[in-house]
């Protein structure tokens, strides 16, 4: 049986003396797709940069069977490739240049891309419908275009864990489920595992295989989407009040307003 | 769920007309920069209180490479005007321009902030404190510049000194340290030092003009020592600067995600902030504070060539180099026979300059 992609045992994490993370266990197989999903502060994107090694951690975390810690950093950036919530959009950096950044692993320390490295970069921008873009300056491209730039750098890096935080905050449903779409059939086409952070839950659930329910910095539930979107656990972790209905694909969250909630208030005022 | 990619063949198609390249150093750059370095060293050797025609100085600088002999047609005294005086002087232009720009150009990259300059921690604070106290009780000046002998090596220490104090400074944090805290300790160590000189100055104010005189940048008693002084400085920081410029590239999308690319920005950061603080503390002990190079010339480049640091840095070095140089014909031509302070020439001519390249480029980039 082969090594999980990713193996976390008792995983802390403090920040500026916060504890963030409070032992947590985690395993992901080889070409899954797990969404870590929870409230704000729960943990979600502290766990994805500490799977990721950018982060000091206690505890155990092993990529592909290797301790992470015995990976040096290049060799690191062959294996997981990350996509921030929020990806610095660098000033006059064209989209050609962007993704040849994720070819950085490759390249010799102080050295520049070779034709291999172009080639890759180009192979990459083709897969993603992004060729006519090469030349495009990054910081015009519109959120849906921006966003699929920044998956092709992290393709480019040729890693098969991939570490998405967030990667639909800032889109449209449509450009939502254009992101998603285009993961899903590269995870596919390549074997990739995928690990990422969702708020939108009835999105979440119809990707991925497996759920993580991350509150107060510990694993509350995992499971399949159905196991982990259930009215009582989101009530619970969420303190929301929602509708969960059998959808095609997974589970449907749907907010409701709480029954006991006054009307009017704002026109009392 | 609706189908929204079409799936292509992976690798590159065939008969792709032409592959797109990464940002670099366009040949055209690269050959303005050599020539404006090359205008601005023959101006530089012309143009002075004994005018020499271009033509002459330029066969006199080709008779300086070895197996060459060529007639300039000049007299002995004006060979000796261009290799003993103007040459030294020019040559030493351009390798402080050049430091400065390139100095300044890669703290814009590390520190990823755009008002940052070659003086931004602390270098021109610790150099100006340890000129003053040379200067209030250094005693004798010297033979022709009117400044105690010992000022290059005072600025030199004193710049090295406040850096390294800001970096104890900002490190201090431990883990919390960044780019911003050191920027932070930059500031506390400039006001610190500034607040000292200010005190010194106040105490002797007989030392005023002296002290000035060094402070608004000179190249006036420039010579051959002055640049075999330099020139390793020049040599060693414009080597690891430009060795890093792609890595420049890649600081440029944040630390955690320069991390995750397999870099240590941490590593690099230090690197190239010692390389260009030292090469910033050796320019400043050869010709003084020269300030507006190290934060204009990188702007212009990065509006003009590129904003890509494998584009800004060896311009900025190139176009730096020429920019003082011709600004230093300026200062010594303008108001003949006296000089007027280098300083103040790059002041006051590179805030139009840098509004007329800005105008250039919205015209150009639409």
């Amino acid at each position: 049986m082969s090594a999980p992609a990713v193996a976390v045992r008792d995983l802390r994490v403090r920040l500026a003396g916060v504890p963030i993370l409070t032992g947590v266990d985690l395993s992901v197989a080889a070409g899954e797709w797990v969404t870590v999903i929870g409230p704000n502060g729960a943990g979600k994107s502290t766990l994805l940069r500490a799977v990721g090694g950018l982060l000091p951690t206690e505890g155990a975390v092993s990529l592909f069977g290797t301790p992470i810690q015995q990976l040096c950093r290049r060799d690191r950036a062959r294996v997981v490739a990350t996509v921030a919530q929020s990806p610095v959009v660098p000033a006059g950096m064209s989209v050609l240049d962007y993704v040849l950044l994720g070819r950085t692993p490759y390249i010799a320390p102080l050295g520049r891309e070779s034709t291999a490295d172009l080639a890759a970069a180009h192979d990459v921008l083709d897969r993603l419908d992004l060729t006519g873009f090469h030349a495009r300056e990054l910081a015009t491209l519109s959120g849906g275009e921006r966003q699929r730039v920044f998956l092709a750098r992290a393709f480019a890096q040729g890693a098969t864990l991939l570490l998405l935080d967030e990667p639909t905050s800032a889109l449209d449903i449509g450009h939502q489920q254009d992101v998603l779409e285009l993961v899903d059939q590269l995870r596919r086409a390549h074997g990739l595992t995928v690990v990422a952070t969702m708020h939108d839950l009835s999105i979440a659930g119809e990707y991925a295989d497996r759920m993580v329910l991350l509150a107060d910095g510990h694993v509350a539930a995992v499971g399949s989407p159905r196991e982990v979107l259930t009215t009582e656990l989101l009530a619970r972790h969420y303190r929301a009040t929602v509708k969960v209905i059998d959808g095609e694909h997974g589970p449907l969250v749907v907010p409701v307003r709480p029954a006991s909630a006054p009307d009017g208030v704002l026109g009392r005022c | 769920m609706r189908q929204v990619v079409t799936q292509r063949p992976s690798g590159l198609p065939e008969g792709r007309p032409a592959v797109a390249r990464p940002a670099g150093l366009r040949p055209g750059w690269l050959v303005a920069g050599l020539a404006a370095v090359l205008v601005a060293l023959v101006a530089g050797v012309s143009l002075g209180p004994v005018s020499l025609p271009p033509g002459s100085v330029a066969v006199e600088l080709l008779n300086l490479l070895p197996g060459v002999g060529l007639d300039s047609g000049l007299t002995e005294r004006e060979i000796a005007i261009i290799t003993e005086l103007r040459l030294p002087r020019a040559v030493l232009g351009l390798l402080v321009g050049g430091l400065l720009a390139l100095a300044g150009g890669a703290y814009q990259g590390v520190f990823r902030n755009p008002l940052a300059d070659p003086y931004l921690l602390g270098v021109a604070a610790g150099a100006g404190l340890a000129v003053t106290v040379v200067i209030t009780i250094g005693g004798a000046g010297g033979a022709n510049t009117g400044l105690p002998v010992t000022v290059p090596l005072a600025a030199f220490v004193g710049a090295i000194g406040a850096v390294t104090l800001t970096y104890l400074l900002g490190s201090a944090g431990g883990r919390s340290r960044s780019p911003a805290t050191l920027i932070l300790a930059g500031v506390a160590v400039s006001a610190f030092l500034s607040a000292g000189q200010t005190y010194l100055l106040q105490r002797n104010a007989d030392s005023i003009q002296q002290v000035y005189a060094w402070l608004l940048g000179r190249l006036a008693t420039a010579g051959w020592h002055d640049v075999w002084l330099v020139l390793p400085y020049f040599l060693l920081t414009a080597v690891v600067v430009l060795l890093h410029r792609r890595e420049l590239d890649v600081l440029s999308v944040g630390d955690d995600e320069a991390t995750s690319l397999g870099l240590h920005p941490q590593r690099s950061r230090y690197l190239l902030i010692a390389a260009a603080s030292l090469g910033t503390a050796a320019a400043v002990s050869a010709s003084g504070l020269i300030g507006f190079v190290g934060i204009i010339v990188p702007h212009a480049v990065r509006l003009l060539a590129g904003s890509s640091y494998r584009v800004i840095l060896p311009l900025s070095m190139l176009f730096g180099g020429a920019f003082l140089a011709l600004t230093d014909v300026i200062a010594r031509t303008a108001a003949a026979p006296e000089e007027i302070p280098i300083g103040v020439v790059t002041a006051l001519l590179g805030g139009p300059f840098f509004v007329l390249v800005l105008r250039s480029a919205r015209r150009v980039l639409g």
